[in-house]
């Protein structure tokens, strides 16, 4: 049983430490485009992992499953990529330069192709 | 012991809310602020349910469905607000392509 809690509590401690190097990376990247990176991926696996330890932390131990939390663990995999991916579009679309030293920019080339209406 | 990892968990997910004002105060675009609201609102939800482990309570509960679907409902609606200057349009404009 005890083991059971150290390792339930030892997912809930990866996820925090996944959550501050997503922070890390938030602060020190260069870009809106590589900070959304840091910031969508590596926090929603973070706090998944959080998450999932609480949920396994109230099912293993104190023996009771929690609909609620898995409907909150459910709805934060779901929206978080998608809330990344719209804003990296608007970022993109209102014109945010990229970083100097970016290398490849495929939307470039597709815009002055086919104009479009805004 | 685990009451140490549980501590030293918010004191990771303190940290990391650190990171994400100072990249709210600072960010040059306001797409960097929004991004990092996200994260901002994405972490405290996982500084709840760490609190709410510690205090061995299911009280919070609601709290982290509530604040996961406000944190998606406030980045689209500001992700919509610079890329087109509106947030809610009108009917005859929902077929401009995008």
């Amino acid at each position: 049983m005890i083991i059971i809690e150290y390792a339930v509590v030892g997912i809930v401690l990866f996820g925090a430490i996944f959550c501050a190097l997503s922070a890390f990376g938030l602060v020190r990247l260069p870009d809106v485009y590589l900070r959304s990176h840091a910031a969508t991926k590596s926090a929603t696996l973070g706090v998944l992992c959080v998450l999932l330890g609480v949920f396994l932390y109230f099912w293993l131990v104190l023996d009771h499953i929690s609909i609620k939390l898995l409907l909150g663990i459910v709805f934060v995999f779901i929206t978080s990529p998608v809330a990344g991916h719209l804003n990296g579009r608007a970022a993109y679309r209102s014109g945010v330069a990229l970083w100097r030293n970016s290398v490849r920019d495929d939307l470039h080339k597709k815009k002055s192709e086919a104009p479009s209406t805004e | 012991m685990i009451d140490g990892m549980l501590t030293t968990a918010l004191a990771l997910l303190a940290i990391a809310l650190l990171g994400c004002i100072y990249r709210l105060l600072r960010g040059p675009s306001l797409s960097d602020r929004i991004a990092s609201l996200d994260t901002l609102g994405i972490c405290t939800l996982a500084l709840i349910a760490v609190v709410s482990l510690k205090f061995q309570t299911q009280a919070y509960f609601d709290v982290i469905l509530v604040l996961g679907i406000l944190t998606f409902i406030g980045t689209v609606a500001l992700a919509r607000y610079i890329e087109r200057g509106i947030v809610l349009e009108s009917g005859d404009e929902m077929n401009d392509n995008h």
